[in-house]
């Protein structure tokens, strides 16, 4: 590793330690102190008891300084002592389990989105102002003006529901039958993919368009190649660095929680179903956990892509990556 | 650019069009963009009429069960809610125009009330994104030094969080205790919170661009020419910096508007957004989910006035766009 290397990666997880301490105290500041009324009673459910209010509020140590508060608050979340008083679940082992189904769903989202957005960003901007340009630029528009969970819900009705193609929600573990899996996997990957198809083509499509007026895409046409590899390895090779580090952003994001609507209305048990579950219920604990991990997740998953975009290109060891 | 274009064809006269004349005149001749932009107007102006259809045509309020009435349809008399608590679907007639829910309460009429809270949340949760971001953008921009890397460092951990999350999280502990900074108290169900919620998740969305702008609009002779004036720095900021982002808040006002609808919308879905007995298309959108089955109206309806509030102002915002700053690349997150 060269110096300025061993540097940028340095002073990139010394910010990304800063981050991730201002995290888990905004996580702190919105459960614990921002509202109002007694945060024990908030913690303790909808029905709680006094004698439970009492334990919640020795445990949690509502009474003592903030710093106490907040130091007792990251060592419940990191040795897994939280629990839900609500459901008196282990909240640790709870988002555990739901790991692998939104694992399973970004990660096969994530493969939809970007292949289908290549291809018609590439095909509209070979089109660039023809009717079927115009078609997919409406069609996109609708795309990320649609509510996924009402795309989601009509979906399962229609498909799954009254035509019968689809199952009607729910998940079923790969290793019990990955047939099944994949059948009730497809809907949410599509519903979830749809608005990142409709970002990502109209933003592939205006690249290109970009790196077809470069000069050396007119020097590989002036020395003869072909116009199939003119496109391939010269205009869409530099026309997806921008859409490629939004996908790795977008990835962590879903990941990291972005995915709870979509896991809500097809009932799949993830993650973020756990968190919105907990909201019909006020069952703060889970809330917490979920946020808390999401982000950290998000921000760790954005320095590993900063470093490896760093190792890439050595500009950016010098100028940050151009974000989001 | 070589060549006959046709935005070019009329050099003359261009010369002396100032930016926001040219603008309005490339905006007028996008038919697409106005369109939409017409359709966005119809629809506040139809939830605005809300009282008007209510109380003219429907017979009845947002709230009112109609559990035991029922309806003549084609001289039939239907009940508005049969025995297995099934609502009816569309009549196309003044009462139950677009159907009941299953508390027997008029859709159309709540649909309006609904949208009401929708389009108020979105369009008072963008401006305020605007102003947040605007100050903090400024701030950060202009006067550089350690208030921008405090406020670059709080934005980056804000954009940590997935909106809808940051959304909820937020949602939650408010609807709960409520907020009361200083002497303004508000409650936990006031329509109040999910605007400042929204406003508030969007802000780096915003003040990303203005620092970019106003760091670089800083170095400009003009801004020098200013401080050579005399002139103090508030004052550099508010008559010489804030012109020359304004292009940009124009491009974001309609974009962010449709997205804070739809964040609205999805935190509602959750129940971490509009709390009863406020509703709004998201919570109509969420009650009708959990009646899709027999009722699949309930969920169709205010969808499509979501989906085509916020197509509009997507349209008219991408126009709007298009004749500001071509080259600007927008993206929200919802």
């Amino acid at each position: 590793m060269s110096a300025d290397m061993t540097r940028f990666v340095v002073r990139r997880l010394l910010s990304m330690l800063l981050v991730l301490f201002a995290v888990s105290v905004l996580v702190f500041l919105i459960f614990n102190v921002l509202p109002n009324g007694d945060p024990a009673v908030r913690m303790a459910g909808k029905i709680p008891t006094e004698t439970q209010i009492e334990a919640i509020r020795e445990e949690w140590g509502f009474d003592e300084p903030v710093y106490v508060q907040y130091a007792t608050m990251m060592k419940k979340l990191f040795t897994g002592e939280t629990i839900s008083y609500f459901t008196q679940q282990n909240v640790n082992e709870e988002i555990r389990k739901g790991l692998p189904r939104t694992f399973a769903l970004a990660v096969g989202a994530a493969i939809i989105w970007m292949a289908v957005a290549v291809a018609l960003g590439l095909y509209s901007a070979l089109r660039a102002g023809r009717i079927s340009d115009r078609f997919l630029n409406v069609l996109a528009l609708i795309g990320i003006s649609m509510p996924v969970f009402w795309l989601g819900a009509l979906l399962l009705y229609y498909l799954g529901y009254k035509a019968g193609i689809f199952p009607n929600g729910g998940y079923v573990e790969f290793f019990d039958d990955p047939v099944q899996w994949f059948w009730h996997l497809v809907l949410p990957w599509f519903a979830l993919s749809v608005l990142f198809i409709g970002f990502y083509s109209r933003v592939l499509r205006s690249d290109v368009l970009e790196t077809m007026g470069e000069d050396y895409v007119r020097t590989a046409r002036a020395k003869g190649l072909s116009e199939r590899r003119v496109l391939l390895r010269h205009v869409l090779r530099n026309s997806l660095i921008p859409i490629v580090t939004l996908w790795g952003l977008d990835f962590g994001a879903v990941l990291g929680g972005g995915a709870i609507l979509t896991e809500t209305v097809f009932n799949l048990q993830g993650v973020g179903q756990y968190a919105a579950d907990s909201i019909g219920q006020l069952d703060l604990p889970p809330i917490m956990a979920v946020t808390m991990f999401g982000a950290f997740f998000i921000v760790i998953f954005n320095t590993v892509v900063d470093i490896a975009y760093a190792a890439l290109d050595p500009r950016i060891r010098l100028e940050g990556r151009p974000t989001r | 650019m070589v060549g006959p274009h046709p935005e070019e064809a009329e050099p003359a006269a261009r010369a002396g069009l100032g930016p926001w004349r040219l603008t309005s005149r490339r905006l007028r001749r996008d038919k697409g963009a106005l369109a939409a932009g017409a359709v966005f107007v119809l629809l506040v102006a139809a939830c605005l009429a809300a009282p008007l259809w209510a109380n003219h045509v429907a017979e009845t309020t947002p709230e009112e069960n109609h559990l035991s009435d029922q309806v003549t349809i084609d001289g039939k008399r239907t009940d508005v809610v049969d025995m297995l608590g099934k609502p009816i679907g569309p009549t196309w007639s003044g009462h139950f125009f677009l159907g009941a829910d299953s508390n027997g309460r008029d859709i159309m009429v709540r649909l309006l009330y609904g949208g009401r809270n929708s389009l108020l949340i979105g369009l008072a949760a963008a401006l305020g994104t605007i102003l947040l971001g605007l100050l903090v953008g400024l701030v950060a921009g202009y006067y550089r030094g350690r208030s921008d890397s405090v406020i670059r460092w709080a934005m980056d951990v804000i954009w940590a969080f997935p909106v809808v999350l940051l959304g909820v999280a937020l949602g939650v502990a408010l609807a709960l205790g409520g907020l009361s900074i200083g002497p303004v108290d508000i409650a936990g169900d006031s329509l109040a919170i999910p605007t400042l919620i929204i406003a508030v998740v969007y802000v780096p969305y915003m003040a990303r661009p203005v620092r970019g702008q106003a760091l670089a609009l800083r170095e400009r002779e003009f801004v020098e020419a200013a401080r050579a004036q005399g002139m103090g720095s508030l004052r550099i900021v508010f008559t010489e910096i804030l012109p020359n982002v304004a292009s940009t808040l124009v491009v974001f006002l309609p974009l962010l508007v449709a997205n804070a609808i739809l964040l609205e919308a999805s935190l509602s879905f959750l129940g971490a957004g509009v709390q009863p007995p406020n509703a709004s298309w998201g919570t109509m959108i969420a009650e009708g989910v959990d009646r899709i089955a027999t009722a699949p109206h309930l969920t169709i309806v205010p969808g499509v006035m979501l989906v085509l509030s916020v197509l509009s102002l997507n349209v008219f915002g991408e126009g709007v766009r298009d004749a500001l700053d071509p080259r600007a690349r927008v993206r929200i997150e919802h």
